[in-house]
C-alpha cells in the first residue's frame, strides 16, 4: 500500500536534485530555473500527498496558489532572461556584474 | 505488491530519472523536454492518491504553457553550451555530499517521525476532488484567488513591458503633437511671378507634309 511515507521519500530525494541541479549548472540561468520547478514540483507533491492523507484541503488550494506564482515567476524570469540576452550577449551567471554584487 | 504499488514506483522512478536528467544534460533543450516529463510522471503521481484537479492542472499549466515558454526561449537564444558547462563537473563532489546529507536528513526526519498517518483516506472518496476544490476556492479562499489572479496580470504586464523593444521604422504619432498643429507649420503660400509665355510650340518636324 502507498503510503505518505512513499511520497514525502520521492518529495525529499527530488527536492536534493532541484539543490544538486542549482550547485552543478552556476552558469547557466536556464538550468537554475528549470532546478528551481524541479524544487518547486518537490514541494508541491509533499503539499498534496499531506493533504489527501489528513483529509485536508487547504493544502492543495495552496499548491493551486504556488502553481500560479510559479508561473508568474517563470515568465517574467524568462523575460528577464531574453532582456539580459539581447543586453550582455550572454546568459552566464558570472557575467553579471554591472551591479557591482 | 499490489498493482497500485508498482505504478507509484514506477512513476516514481521515472520522475526521479528525468529530474536527474534536467540538471546533467548537455543541451538545454534536451532539460527541457526532461523537465516536460517530470512533471508528466509527477502528475500521474497526484492521480494515484485522487488529486485530480492539479494532476490535470499540472499538466495543463507546466506542460502546457510554463514549458512551451521555456522551449521559446531556449531556442531563441544561441547559447554557447560548452563556455556554461565549464566547471560542471569540479562543483560534483560538493554539490553530491550537500544533496546526499539533504537527502539522508529528510528520510530520517521521515523514518524516525513515522509520517504514516493512514493509508489513503476514505473521506474525499466519496465526493469529486474537484467539486471539493472548487467550494473551497470560491468561499474560504476568494480573497487569495482574486490576488492570485491579480498576481498573474502583474506578471504579464511585466513580462510585456520587460521584454518589448521600441521599433525604429515604427508610424506612430503622438497624439498630442498632432491636435497642437497649425495650420502656419504646414503650409506655406508663396506668391510666385507668372511667366510670360514666349513662343507657339512648333508643330512636329517629322510629320511628313501632305
Amino acid at each position: 500500500m502507498i503510503g505518505l511515507t512513499n511520497y514525502l521519500i520521492v518529495a525529499a530525494i527530488l527536492f536534493a536534485i532541484g539543490v544538486l541541479g542549482i550547485f552543478m549548472n552556476r552558469r547557466n540561468l536556464i538550468i537554475l530555473l528549470m532546478s528551481l520547478e524541479l524544487m518547486l514540483l518537490a514541494v508541491n507533491i509533499n503539499f498534496v500527498a499531506f493533504s489527501q492523507f489528513l483529509s485536508d484541503m487547504s493544502g492543495q488550494l495552496f499548491v493551486f496558489f504556488i502553481l500560479t506564482v510559479a508561473a508568474a515567476e517563470s515568465a517574467i524570469g524568462l523575460a528577464i532572461l531574453v532582456v539580459l540576452f539581447r543586453n550582455l550577449n550572454s546568459i552566464n551567471v558570472e557575467e553579471l556584474e554591472s551591479l557591482k554584487g | 505488491m499490489s498493482f497500485q504499488d508498482i505504478v507509484f514506483i514506477v512513476f516514481a522512478a521515472i520522475l526521479l530519472v528525468s529530474g536527474f536528467r534536467v540538471v546533467t544534460s548537455k543541451n538545454p533543450v534536451h532539460a527541457a523536454l526532461f523537465l516536460v516529463l517530470a512533471f508528466v510522471s509527477a502528475s500521474a503521481l497526484w492521480l494515484l492518491i485522487e488529486a485530480e484537479f492539479l494532476g490535470i492542472g499540472l499538466v495543463l499549466i507546466y506542460v502546457g504553457a510554463v514549458m512551451v515558454l521555456f522551449l521559446f526561449v531556449v531556442m531563441m537564444l544561441n547559447i554557447d553550451i560548452e563556455l556554461l558547462r565549464k566547471g560542471f563537473w569540479k562543483s560534483l563532489p560538493l554539490a553530491a555530499v550537500v544533496a546526499a546529507i539533504m537527502v539522508s536528513e529528510l528520510i530520517l526526519l521521515i523514518k524516525v517521525r513515522g509520517a504514516d498517518v493512514k493509508p489513503a483516506n476514505d473521506v474525499m472518496h466519496s465526493a469529486s476532488n474537484s467539486h471539493a476544490l472548487g467550494k473551497l476556492l470560491y468561499s474560504d479562499f476568494i480573497y487569495p484567488f482574486e490576488i492570485a489572479a491579480v498576481i498573474l496580470l502583474v506578471a504579464l504586464v511585466a513580462a510585456v513591458g520587460l521584454t518589448f523593444r521600441k521599433r525604429k521604422d515604427s508610424k506612430y504619432v503622438d497624439p498630442g503633437k498632432q491636435a497642437k498643429v497649425m495650420r502656419a507649420d504646414r503650409l506655406k503660400v508663396l506668391r510666385v511671378q507668372s511667366e510670360k509665355f514666349l513662343e507657339q510650340p512648333q508643330p512636329n518636324a517629322d510629320t511628313p507634309a501632305e
